[in-house]
């Protein structure tokens, strides 16, 4: 699967309700090592059908930052079910990625 | 069986690939994690010959591509550790075992971290290692900088230009980084100097909520910060190597501006080097260096 890009308005839908494990990159354009994740994240994203890898900008959704106590990016947040069941800060492997996201 | 296998992507690991590939040597470049090293963490490089303004990410990726166009390969897998034997020397990493004639150690190195209790669990509910990368989520917000090099003395900078208040922690009376930097500082209303202590403790509900700072006198004080930037130094990345590589007290590979290490055919580049000035100009300056080394060595065995 592609890449999706949430905002607030499509957050309830595409990551609280979503019927399949959400893996929320939160990110900014001016962090380097954001950068840098992006294309891993975009490989996951291609190779994996049991999990929706979505992308959220945190100078655009401040608030869902702030929601999620983002303070440090890259800040990788599993959901399932609506609920957030692992967390991961700073740039990571492509392998260690797929750990974060299990079978 | 490969020429060359450079073990890290950072600027001297990616430009001793450079050097190799045009000298027709086949080259394996390994990277833990991925490509680029600590300069992705600048916003701004400002100080590199030809470009007046690149960011980090940006040199990064074009050096990758460059090694990468040039025919370097370049997989992603953490090395665990390295064998020598006379005509051949193995790199182990935790998915293969590579033969290669030469090695080049560019490993760099990584954050020092407080090494106090839950600092760990706090990474990213108030710790921090960028102040680039995360100043932004404390506006209006009060931090400390712990450090006094120059990267201390740029986070707080950077930082008192976002938020509220700064504090700067450092456990001598002065500063080893740049003076003027220390003036700017001074000049800034909104950053207090603490000198001569440690943070000796971390206070959190969730998230941190205060740091305790210990004197040289053992005094204790409680601040209360929403963020807590690190900035005590870099320990190079050498670990695995120490086996049959000679380091110094601190970590680092014993070498000269010859790149040259201990054992025939194992270079070294980079930060991870006994060094004067470790730049972002000095690292592509060793890979280059390494590289030419390397070449010599094998073209001598033949």
């Amino acid at each position: 699967m592609k890449v999706i890009e949430v905002n607030k308005e499509n957050f309830e839908d595409e990551v609280l309700n979503s019927d399949i494990k959400v893996l929320a990159d939160f990110n900014a354009n001016w962090c380097g090592p954001c950068q840098m994740l992006k294309p891993i994240i975009e490989e996951v994203a291609l190779e994996n059908d049991n999990v929706k890898i979505v992308s959220i900008n945190i100078d655009d959704e401040d608030l869902l930052a702030e929601k999620y106590n983002v303070s440090s990016i890259p800040c990788l947040v599993l959901f399932e079910q609506g609920k957030e069941t692992k967390r991961s800060v700073g740039l990571i492997s492509k392998d260690d990625i797929n750990t974060l996201i299990g079978d | 069986m490969y020429d060359i296998i450079v073990i890290g992507a950072g600027p001297a690991g990616l430009t001793a690939a450079i050097y190799a590939r045009r000298a027709s040597k086949n080259v394996l470049v390994l990277e833990a994690k991925s490509y680029g090293g600590q300069i992705i963490n600048t916003l701004d490089i400002e100080n590199y010959p030809v470009e007046e303004h690149i960011s980090g990410f940006d040199f990064a990726t074009k050096l990758y591509n460059q090694a990468k166009n040039l025919g370097a390969e370049i997989k992603f897998e953490k090395v665990v550790d390295i064998n020598n034997q006379d005509n051949e020397k193995e790199v182990i990493t935790t998915k293969n075992t590579y033969k290669t004639k030469a090695i080049i150690i560019a490993t760099g190195s990584e954050n020092r971290k407080l090494g106090i209790s839950n600092e760990d669990e706090l990474v990213g509910k108030g710790i921090s290692y960028c102040a680039t990368c995360d100043g932004a989520f404390y506006k209006k917000k009060t931090v400390a900088v712990v450090g006094g090099g120059n990267t201390a003395l740029e986070d707080a900078l950077y930082l008192s230009g976002i938020v509220e208040k700064v504090y700067l922690i450092h456990r001598r009376d002065e500063f080893r980084g740049s003076e003027s930097t220390v003036n700017l500082l001074k000049e800034k209303n909104n950053v207090e100097f603490i000198y001569n202590s440690n943070v000796t403790k971390l206070n959190s509900n969730e998230k941190l909520e205060s740091i305790v700072v210990t004197d040289k006198e053992g005094i204790e004080s409680t601040i209360k910060v929403d963020g807590l930037f690190v900035a005590v130094g870099r320990i190079p990345e050498n670990q695995n190597f120490g086996k049959i590589i000679n380091l110094d007290n601190s970590g680092y590979i014993i070498s000269d501006e010859k790149c040259n290490t201990n054992v025939e055919g194992i270079f070294v580049a980079g930060d991870n080097r006994t060094k004067e000035v470790r730049q972002l100009v000095t690292a592509t300056s060793d890979g280059a260096v390494a590289a030419t080394a390397a070449i010599k060595y094998i073209n001598e065995k033949k």
